[in-house]
């Protein structure tokens, strides 16, 4: 997946900023912001063309840590930021980054509407399924009947499955990643990077003192043949050691198969680019939680019209029609009269 | 205008009228009433409207909810305000005129629509018999018409369906009244012509309707006389008609042109402001980007982002939106980022009165955002003002790297006067210069940028937006360290921070506060805002009655003008006409320990002239007999 095309004009350290990163000892976020320091020089992008925009949250500290342009904003709005920063500066590289309180509690409605509009931003939702930086309270992405501290009898919530919210808003691009895996990471964020509009991408991110070992079930090494269930485009899902395991559409829901049993033009061909999104939401939903097979990497990624540039296209179109700008023009507009 | 020969009635001059035309909300009295507007401002009248309609779009047909109305006032002198009392009341069905009646001046002129009082609109307005013929109108001068009947009658011969022939009676209202006050006919012919393009039968329908309607005026054996209006001694110069929103989306788009910064305007549909937006989204010839965004705080939230890529950025609201985006304006003075921010006030709490102006967003303005949170307030005076207030706030707010409110209200927006059109050239330049290069040093003597290294005269940081190399930063809401702008949670740090982002806001140039009147009175009315038009024409009664008043008008509310506190020490009595509970008068108080005194009302309607004059004189009079 390495682009060979782009010579680097930076280093991985050119992207590190000089503030002391932190977050507690052993936490996923780590990982995941030396895969973006790791990514960057890469893309052929410059520190000073990027921006890293965030809400609130453990994640949301993550722009002090680059050495680009950086918002730290307020709880939940980072979607709302970064849209009218896209649609200001279509030249932009921006990057949106925030967990699961962030972005699908205080903040799901930006989130759901900048994905439909599909304005050019990078949304990387760091899920820990748990509020870290409030010390421990069941987030939208917590399991049902979760004991928190403001859960003591477990908690009562239904949980969002982030895909399945994305691809509802009818995000362009839709992904997910884990905070064990560097270069599938790096793969997948440079994917998003490529994407012409509004690209989500869920990490599995642990936490290790509030809600630790959640994703164990499927991102550590032993159990990553047995439940991560790799999707690349154009081929047949499967996975296992042996790719003993496969997908298989059963009227509509995705089945974990033996692969011995079927055929395997029976087995779901993975098609990111599938218009409809039926496919990827019956993907999505494949796992009940981290401890079943569960699929990453890109379930998504398909054309549509990105938002800035059709907004700037709407600009070209009236100068063409109205004429350049002209202030007495305009004071004029409504017709006047001579005293 | 007719081939039967004409009635040789007198025709009298006067000096104003005021007139009000009501009906049904979907009876196009809106249109009527900016049609007779436009006639006059062409014919050189001074000016001035009060459109008032309900919240509901389409209230039932005939009831008192869904009455609309347009108040027009047409003089030969200068005026301030669109008149107390109408003088004239068109009344198009019982409901407009039962819901209007008492407004209309004794003795005044009422031209009803004799048709639609049939007893199934009589019951829905809620009368008992009918007030055509029970005594109800014998205060007043009436002149019934059968309005339906000659519009479908007019029509017929154009094949419009009887039903659709009946829309075009504002049309025969506008050509009756277009008579009465000898307006030309052909700027109204223009006018249908253009505003029903490519649909024919609409054109000769209306055009049809127009000119029964003058000609009815004309043949009609009811009417005494017909009157005429001379010019206003204007200024000189070239004039247009213009209410308070698109005065304000004209100043933004212009300050955009004056600042060489492209303009952005996160938004979210809220009455009485959604039609900054419409007007906005015209001029994206201007390189305006106008975004509506899924709410309030990311409408706000999107400017916030705009500003940091180096636009010329705007949010507009009306209060209940002010309220969603206090916590994204509180990150904007922390973030110290330029934007503007349009509050149309509206009468509340809650929902309120949405259609209807208050003043009671004030103290929210100054104060509705959590902890310490200072930024600049302005207020424009009069609908023409609302073109200056919002070239005023984005000066500021690019000068001083902050948010700026702007509090404009449902009157203005929606109220409409002659403008003379500033000189293009002359509109000040209040471009300011983006962060190009470091500005300062580390320890090893290379050179680093300090995101919130401030200008010593303006305390402003400076502005680097993204992709200006070497300049890379981060900003948020976490307590920044002066200077560095890295997070810092130092106790001496947050004192200071506090201190500065105030000092800042305190120190905003603003001008002085004039007097207008009499400078040298026992008295003077202070006010800010709408009511200047009602404040400055009561000033002019009292004066007239040989009271001497001075009349204080605040246009910048935050910082308030330096010489406030002297000027209004100079007077033995000092009164405060404001839509709300005194908003003005407890930050005049609190700040300058002088005992200025309430004249208040919050009832969705606009001062009027004899309202402030009776506060006031109460209050002159006191001041004379002690």
């Amino acid at each position: 997946m390495t682009d060979t095309s782009i010579t680097p004009t930076t280093q991985p350290g050119d992207w590190a900023s000089d503030q002391e990163v932190r977050w507690c000892p052993g936490c996923g976020d780590y990982s995941i912001l030396t895969a973006m320091r790791m990514l960057m020089p890469s893309l052929g992008t410059e520190p000073h063309n990027t921006v890293f925009v965030s809400g609130i949250g453990c994640a949301a500290r993550f722009p002090y840590y680059m050495n680009s342009y950086g918002v730290h904003g307020i709880h939940g709005r980072a979607p709302a930021i970064a849209t009218g920063l896209a649609m200001a500066r279509p030249d932009l590289d921006v990057w949106v980054i925030g967990g699961d309180g962030d972005m699908l509690s205080i903040g799901g409605n930006h989130l759901i509407h900048a994905l439909r509009r599909n304005v050019k931003i990078k949304v990387l939702l760091f899920n820990n399924q748990i509020y870290g930086l409030t010390k421990g309270q069941f987030s939208p992405t917590s399991e049902i009947g979760k004991v928190t501290k403001s859960s003591p009898m477990g908690s009562l919530d239904a949980p969002f499955n982030p895909l399945a919210v994305a691809l509802g808003a009818e995000a362009s691009f839709v992904a997910r990643t884990h905070d064990m895996d560097r270069q599938h990471m790096m793969d997948t964020f440079r994917r998003a990077h490529e994407h012409d509009g509004a690209a989500f991408v869920e990490v599995f991110q642990n936490c290790n003192v509030f809600n630790d070992g959640a994703f164990e079930g499927v991102t550590k090494k032993q159990n990553r043949d047995a439940n991560l269930i790799p999707l690349t485009h154009g081929e047949p899902i499967r996975f296992g050691a042996d790719g003993e395991f496969g997908v298989v559409d059963e009227s509509g829901c995705a089945r974990v198969v033996h692969t011995a049993d079927v055929s395997t033009d029976e087995l779901l061909t993975h098609d990111e680019t599938k218009h409809d999104p039926s496919t990827a939401f019956m993907l999505a939903r494949l796992a009940r939680g981290p401890f079943e097979p569960t699929p990453v990497g890109v379930f998504r990624a398909v054309r549509r019209s990105e938002y800035a540039m059709a907004s700037t296209r709407q600009l070209a179109a009236a100068q063409q029609k109205q004429g350049a700008a002209d202030i007495a023009q305009l004071l004029r507009s409504r017709g006047t009269w001579y005293v | 205008m007719t081939d039967t020969a004409s009635r040789e009635l007198p025709l009298q001059e006067i000096d104003e009228v005021i007139i009000r035309f009501a009906g049904d909300s979907g009876d196009g009295m809106q249109l009527t009433g900016d049609q007779f507007t436009s006639i006059s401002a062409a014919l050189g009248n001074d000016l001035s409207t009060l459109p008032e309609f309900p919240a509901e779009i389409r209230a039932p047909q005939g009831t008192l909810a869904g009455v609309s109305a347009f108040q027009v006032r047409i003089s030969d002198f200068d005026i301030t305000t669109p008149g107390d009392a109408p003088t004239v009341l068109v009344a198009m069905n019982p409901a407009a005129l039962k819901a209007q009646l008492h407004n209309l001046a004794q003795g005044g002129a009422l031209i009803l629509n004799t048709d639609a009082f049939n007893d199934r609109n009589l019951e829905k307005a809620g009368y008992s018999s009918n007030p055509l013929d029970d005594g109800t109108l014998d205060d007043y001068r009436s002149y019934p018409v059968p309005m339906s009947q000659i519009t479908r009658d007019a029509v017929a011969e154009h094949g419009v369906k009887p039903r659709d022939a009946e829309r075009s009676k504002n049309f025969f209202a506008l050509g009756l009244i277009s008579w009465m006050y000898t307006r030309p006919v052909e700027p109204t012919l223009e006018f249908i012509n253009t505003k029903f393009r490519g649909r024919e039968q609409v054109i000769n329908a209306n055009t049809a309707a127009f000119k029964a309607g003058y000609n009815f005026g004309e043949t009609a054996e009811i009417f005494e006389a017909h009157y005429e209006v001379k010019p206003a001694p204007l200024a000189p110069g070239e004039y247009t008609n213009v209410n308070g929103n698109t005065a304000l989306a004209w100043g933004c788009v212009v300050a955009g042109q004056l600042a060489r910064l492209p303009v952005f305007l996160g938004s979210y549909p809220i009455t009485p402001a959604s039609d900054i937006l419409h007007e906005m989204s015209l001029k994206k010839n201007f390189g305006v980007r106008t975004f509506q965004a899924e709410d309030e705080i990311a409408a706000a939230a999107s400017a916030v982002g705009a500003a940091f890529g180096g636009a010329l950025a705007f949010t507009s609201t009306s209060g209940p939106g002010l309220a969603l985006k206090g916590e994204t304006l509180s990150l904007a003075v922390s973030l110290e980022l330029p934007m503007v921010v349009l509050d149309i006030q509206r009468g509340g709490p809650s929902t309120g009165l949405p259609t209807k102006p208050e003043q009671a967003d004030l103290m929210m303005a100054m104060y509705g955002r959590h902890s310490e949170s200072p930024l600049p307030v302005v207020a424009p005076r009069s609908p023409a003002d609302c073109f200056d207030i919002a070239i005023e706030a984005s000066r500021i707010a690019l000068k001083y790297r902050t948010p700026v409110i702007v509090l404009s209200d449902g009157y203005l927006a929606n109220s409409s006067e002659p403008w003379l059109l500033p000189d293009v050239d002359e509109l000040p330049d209040i471009g300011v210069d983006f962060a190009t290069d470091f500005n300062g040093t580390n320890e090893d003597g290379d050179g680093i940028f300090l995101p919130y290294l401030r200008d010593p005269d303006t305390l402003a940081r400076p502005w680097a937006i993204p992709g200006t190399p070497g300049l890379m930063h981060r900003v948020g809401g976490i307590e920044k360290e002066d200077g560095t702008g890295n997070i810092s949670y130092e106790p001496e740090n947050h004192q200071l921070m506090i201190d500065l982002r105030q000092a800042k806001v305190d120190g905003v140039d603003v001008p002085d506060v004039e007097v207008a009147g009499d400078a040298g009175a026992d008295l003077a009315v202070l006010g800010w805002g709408s009511t200047w038009g009602a404040i400055d024409a009561a000033a002019g009664r009292l004066r007239e009655a040989g009271f001497e008043v001075a009349h204080v008008h605040l246009r910048h509310l935050n910082p308030l003008p330096a010489n406030l506190g002297d000027v209004l020490r100079r007077y033995r009595a000092v009164v405060c006409p404001e839509m709300n509970k005194g908003q003005l008068c407890d930050l005049v108080r609190a700040k300058y320990l002088i005992d200025v005194e309430h004249i208040g009302k919050i009832d969705g309607v606009p001062f009027t002239t004899g309202e402030v004059t009776a506060g006031v004189r109460k209050r002159l009079e006191e001041l004379a007999g002690s």
